[in-house]
């Protein structure tokens, strides 16, 4: 196994899902409607535990450090997050475009890694594998309402949500070197096969929504080879801002 | 203008102006959502038992909202959820129509004796077997 590939793909996928679950997390007491507020809070706490098991596996299995260590102990370079996570939420739009990308983007990820050579992993998938389907689902739901069954202002508005955020969804997808040895070995199909897979999904979607899928966009790169957007770095002093206090305190 | 501090970053962020000047625009009534009663079922074959209610503009929406209300905690495999406006009920006024007079004891079951018959049948069977 190439170890190396393994904690790339690991690392990027866990920190994507960390960073967003941040980012859903700061609509918490602020969201639309009390329903809403609660069930967009529940999806967040459902990704950082996503996010804490890869860390898990990468610390059992590849000896890089403890889960709370990667994810609040690490400086923004060392960050291999995408640039669509670490984007401000901006209104709820935004945020509801872009956890439909995101968890479309997640349900084909994760469908594919429970036929993973790499057994840990293949676990994992069919671990959450409800939870994601009930977040593509959650997502799905207000887009098409909002998209389809709402005002003139609604559809416009989530059209250029959509507009905006389709660059930097693309980046999700960035292929990484050592990834051939993986898509070679079984442990997951490749990132061209997922995106390819992923715009079947979101076309449907957006299709149920009225919506007008984006296309002919460059995506948005970077995060992967630890160049963040001006984003990341105060969402950083943010959520370490406890851990920093005393690293080593037993909570 | 002077915009409030708070101690939470979120609420700093949304630069509140601390003295607004004027107060709010008061919200027009009735501009919330319809509700829907949520009725959860816990096993499979159970029935599904009114739980409470959900702000919803539709029944999808409705159905979406209840799952995280009712059915994050504890076993869930399934959840209704009707509009409240189809809810057909009785008056509270009315309550007094289910109290029904005391000396009817021939309504009730507890009125009949019927142990010593059902012994009887049993015993004659089990003499007619042998």
């Amino acid at each position: 196994m190439n170890q190396d590939a393994v904690k790339d793909l690991l690392v990027r996928m866990a920190d994507d899902v960390l960073i967003l679950a941040h980012r859903h997390s700061e609509w918490t007491g602020l969201g639309p409607v009390l329903e809403e507020d609660i069930a967009f809070s529940s999806v967040a706490q459902d990704k950082l535990g996503h996010a804490q098991a890869l860390y898990a596996i990468l610390h059992e299995h590849f000896g890089m450090p403890d889960p709370d260590v990667m994810a609040f102990g690490r400086a923004e370079a060392d960050m291999r997050s995408c640039h669509f996570v670490e984007l401000p939420n901006g209104e709820y739009d935004f945020s509801l475009v872009r956890h439909l990308l995101f968890d479309a983007a997640e349900y084909v990820r994760w469908s594919a890694l429970r036929e993973s050579s790499f057994e840990p992993l293949a676990k994992l998938a069919h671990k959450i594998q409800g939870e994601l389907k009930y977040h593509l689902y959650h997502a799905q739901t207000w887009i098409v309402q909002l998209g389809s069954q709402g005002s003139e202002e609604s559809k416009a508005r989530m059209q250029s949500a959509l507009n905006t955020a389709w660059p930097y969804a693309l980046g999700l997808f960035e292929s990484r070197p050592g990834d051939a040895d993986l898509v070679a070995t079984g442990f997951f199909p490749g990132e061209d096969a997922l995106r390819a897979e992923w715009e079947v999904l979101v076309q449907g979607i957006l299709a149920k929504a009225t919506l007008t899928m984006p296309h002919d966009h460059a995506a948005v790169l970077g995060g992967r080879d630890g160049y963040h957007s001006e984003f990341l770095a105060p969402l950083l002093v943010e959520m370490t801002e406890v851990y920093r206090i005393d690293p080593s305190a037993q909570w | 203008m002077a915009t409030i501090v708070s101690l939470d970053p979120r609420v700093t962020r949304m630069e509140i102006e601390q003295d607004p000047g004027s107060a709010p625009e008061p919200k027009a009534e009735l501009d919330q959502f319809p509700t829907f009663e949520v009725f959860h079922q816990e096993r499979t074959g159970a029935h599904h038992v009114h739980v409470g209610s959900v702000h919803a503009p539709n029944a999808d929406l409705a159905l979406l909202l209840a799952k995280e209300q009712y059915g994050r905690r504890g076993q869930t495999v399934n959840l209704w959820v009707v509009n409240t406006r189809d809810v057909v009920t009785m008056s509270a006024g009315d309550a007094d129509i289910f109290a029904t007079t005391p000396e009817k004891t021939y309504r009730d079951v507890g009125a009949y004796m019927v142990r010593n018959k059902v012994e009887a049948y049993k015993k004659q069977q089990g003499e007619q077997k042998s």
